[in-house]
């Protein structure tokens, strides 16, 4: 799951598999396929929806459904998480077939990589095994073009006995006949779809068996399928069987006579549990290997060639990891180089409209608490949020999206697997980490392509050492005002990037040295094991990327702090307004919390807009500007500079500024990311060490730090 | 030209070979076999990551990244 309206909000915490038919002709389809073959293109291109799409595997990690309405039909498509098999190796395999067995799609459409197909032919024939309602689409048909990969679709049909269809996902003409195709599907009754035909002694069982199951079988499952994995016994799979077929003839005792027999005779000719499994995947696999060399033709073997070569430097020993780091520096560099103008020119013109407001107010001759709350408060928390937010995101969100579109993502986790590896950590933390960069809610979903519990638990707990686009800007916005601000020009630019690289650097280090310590405390445990596929490099095409970028992630997210950021301008407003004796409710509290917020090097009034800002981190500064406004020091806050008169006359220091960019990147997650991680991890308990863990680590540095820098 | 098989660990970049033994269990072997690695399969040692683990091999088409501690135990007869 990438980070789309859906994954970054609420709707993050629902995952459900109810589909809702509206009329008794409608059609739910499901798609299937292996990770990372286009299968959310196709779902998009067909649906018009903004599932995330991105060049990795594993980014569809629950099912999205999406409607199509055609010729008076609706059909109702269901995008299944990516998978190699449908054994049920991990949570996504058992999602999907769990789907493709219990969810009653009419239809199943099994996308292929074209470059790939003989890996992605032993999907559809596990597919054929449980339904023969199946349409193979064939995608991808112009990279594989590309690569003088040649396919002979025709014969593909032929040898499969079901639908085949080649398109190329990113063209939405080629995905209108899969409509067609579904409905002659439908259709057509006789089919005769390939079997993978097992070892004789198998193929005997398997008769024996179907012969008992199929009068009882009241399902739409082949009967054949059913009493194969009735020998194969995989526990959860017998377990809903036992749930949905009604009378279940799992007790049926002339079955389970049977079925004993059965299993005794293949156990006596030597067939154990493991070698059962491997007479099955070696079949398998052979089937797809003798289909595929009857239906395709390289013309180059050599055709990754190019691949190879972009993947010896971008993963190699000398180069591998700086050139990582420069990456880094690179998107940092534009982000603030890029965010600097358009910034100040928004919040001139945000400031101006203020200007307006207060006029406009005072000719309404509205009540002055009135204007203030509406004007200073509401409005000014939201000007902030949107002339500091969104130029970054704005410029983040698509250099981000491209280098997820080209591929380089799983590169990293290549590159980085070795040391994930010793902090008893899995590879694919890098994944979700790099999506932490966008949002911590979405990288904790994103999570759920880490298949060990442990590991699973190692990378939510320490996501939020990732600084998401909300404390990024936060953090920008310090180093420019205490840092690089007797610079000018490139070199201030080039001093923010290295000060804002080393910041996620120390981010990145406190996440390896966490999950070390963790894996030997808290989560204690054996490595798991860890496959990676690393995808063909893709070209990107630029204006969908940037449509999706701005459109999906960064309105979507600026829209969320925006609907955050003016309730909280109204509450902050009051609480900075409203007077007891003589001071406010706000600096009440930020007297209070004073004492303590100095050993951390930071003060009162930051560490309370910092609790204050758990609903979303944008709007800690706002809340500090606000609070330190109230102090009586009046400053239109306009640009940069001024704020920067307005910290250093409330007592800012650059050991301030540190301990609160160190506060800012090590504390607890936000509300949303909190309550992602209650449900993702299943439980409060781990909620709350998510919620504890970066917090301590902050306030354990933030002591450390103005300890030493108080000495110098 | 058939040698001594090796663990597919200790293959060198550009070697091609094929698998002659799968010495692993557990969910790895199932997870190697799901994406198409199987006693009789041929494949290529392709990529190596900066720190020397994990190595890509180029498995059917898809370049897979394993583990070294996860294929020592898979045997191949390099070509």
């Amino acid at each position: 799951m990438g980070l789309t309206r859906d994954s970054v909000g609420l709707h993050a915490l629902d995952e459900g598999l109810k589909i809702t038919r509206t009329k008794k002709e409608d059609r739910i389809i499901a798609l299937a396929g292996n990770p990372n073959v286009g299968k959310s293109t196709v779902f998009n291109g067909l649906t018009g929806l903004h599932q995330h799409t991105g060049n990795w595997p594993g980014k569809t990690v629950s099912n999205a459904q999406g409607i199509v309405r055609s010729k008076g039909k609706n059909y109702i498509f269901v995008d299944l998480p990516g998978t190699y098999s449908l054994m049920a190796h991990s949570k996504e395999e058992e999602i999907a077939r769990d789907f493709l067995c219990f969810g009653h799609p009419d239809a199943v459409v099994v996308v292929c990589d074209a470059t790939c197909l003989q890996r992605n032919l032993n999907l559809v024939l596990q597919t054929l095994e449980i339904t023969d309602q199946v349409l193979v689409c064939v995608n991808l048909l112009d990279e594989a073009k590309k690569k003088q990969i040649q396919l002979d679709l025709a014969a593909l049909e032929q040898q499969l006995g079901v639908p085949v269809i080649g398109t190329i996902a990113r063209n939405k003409k080629s995905l209108a006949l899969i409509l067609d195709k579904i409905e002659t599907l439908l259709q057509t009754k006789e089919r005769k779809p390939f079997l993978v035909r097992y070892d004789p002694l198998i193929e005997l069982a398997l008769t024996k068996l179907e012969r008992k199951i199929a009068p009882l079988n009241s399902t739409p499952l082949s009967s054949r399928w059913i009493a194969l994995k009735m020998l194969d016994a995989e526990p959860t799979l017998l377990a809903s069987l036992n749930q949905k077929m009604n009378p279940s003839f799992q007790e049926n005792p002339a079955f389970q006579l049977c079925l004993q027999q059965v299993k005794a005779e293949l156990a006596q000719a030597g067939y154990s549990s493991q070698r059962f499994k491997d007479a099955l995947t070696a079949a398998i696999n052979l089937a797809a290997k003798t289909i595929a060399s009857r239906c395709i033709h390289f013309k180059n073997t050599n055709y990754q060639a190019r691949d190879r070569r972009i993947d010896r430097i971008l993963t190699s020993r000398i180069f591998g990891i700086p050139l990582m780091l420069l990456l880094l520096a690179a998107v940092f560099w534009l982000t603030i180089s890029g965010a600097n103008y358009p910034s100040s020119l928004l919040s001139s013109g945000l400031f101006w409209i203020e200007d307006q407001l207060i006029a406009g107010a005072d000719w309404l001759h509205l009540p002055p608490e009135l204007s203030e709350m509406l004007i200073l408060g509401v409005y000014r928390v939201l000007a902030w949020v949107i002339s500091v937010m969104l130029p970054p995101m704005a410029i983040f969100f698509p250099l981000f999206t491209l280098l997820e579109d080209l591929g380089y993502l799983p590169r990293i986790a290549f590159n980085l697997d070795k040391t994930f590896k010793k902090c008893g950590a899995c590879g694919k933390q890098a994944l979700t980490m790099c999506m932490g960069f966008g949002c911590n809610a979405a990288g904790i979903v994103g999570c759920r392509i880490i298949d060990s519990p442990r590991e699973r638990l190692l990378a939510m707990i320490t996501n939020n050492f990732v600084p998401c686009n909300g404390r990024f800007p936060t953090i920008i916005a310090i180093i420019t005002m205490f840092f690089s601000f007797s610079f000018q020009g490139f070199s201030a630019t080039l001093f923010s990037t290295l000060i804002l690289t080393g910041v996620v650097l120390l981010g990145i280090l406190a996440t390896f040295v966490l999950s070390w310590l963790l894996s030997r405390t808290l989560l204690k445990g054996e490595v798991s094991s860890f496959t990676l596929e690393l995808p063909p490099y893709r070209k990107p095409q630029l204006l969908p990327l940037l449509l999706r970028s701005l459109l999906d992630r960064t309105l979507f997210v600026l829209g969320r702090a925006v609907a955050v950021a003016i309730p909280a301008g109204m509450i902050l407003w009051l609480f900075a307004n409203i007077k007891i004796g003589d001071l406010s409710l706000l600096l009440h509290c930020s007297r209070l919390l004073d004492p303590f917020a100095r050993l951390f090097g930071m003060d009162g009034i930051i560490l309370i807009a910092f609790i204050l800002g758990f609903p979303a981190n944008e709007i800690v500064v706002p809340i500090m500007i606000m609070a330190y406004l109230s102090n009586g020091v009046l400053i239109e806050m306009t640009s940069l500079s001024e704020l920067r008169s307005l910290l250093i006359a409330n007592g800012w220091t650059w050991i301030t500024a540190v301990s609160t960019m160190l506060f800012c990147l090590f504390h607890w997650p936000c509300s949303t990311t909190f309550l992602t991680l209650c449900k993702e991890s299943g439980s409060l308990k781990w909620g709350l060490a998510a919620f504890w863990i970066p917090t301590l680590t902050g306030l354990t540095i933030c002591f450390i730090f103005t300890f030493f820098a108080r000495l110098l | 030209m058939m040698s001594v098989p090796i663990p597919m660990s200790k293959m060198n970049l550009g070697d091609r070979g094929v698998v002659t033994a799968m010495n692993v269990n557990g969910s790895i072997r199932r997870r190697l076999q799901d994406i198409g690695l199987y006693e009789g399969c041929e494949l290529e040692c392709v990529l190596k990551s900066p720190g020397g683990d994990p190595i890509a091999y180029n498995i059917s088409g898809a370049i897979i990244a394993i583990r070294l501690e996860d294929c020592r135990g898979i045997l191949l007869a390099i070509k």
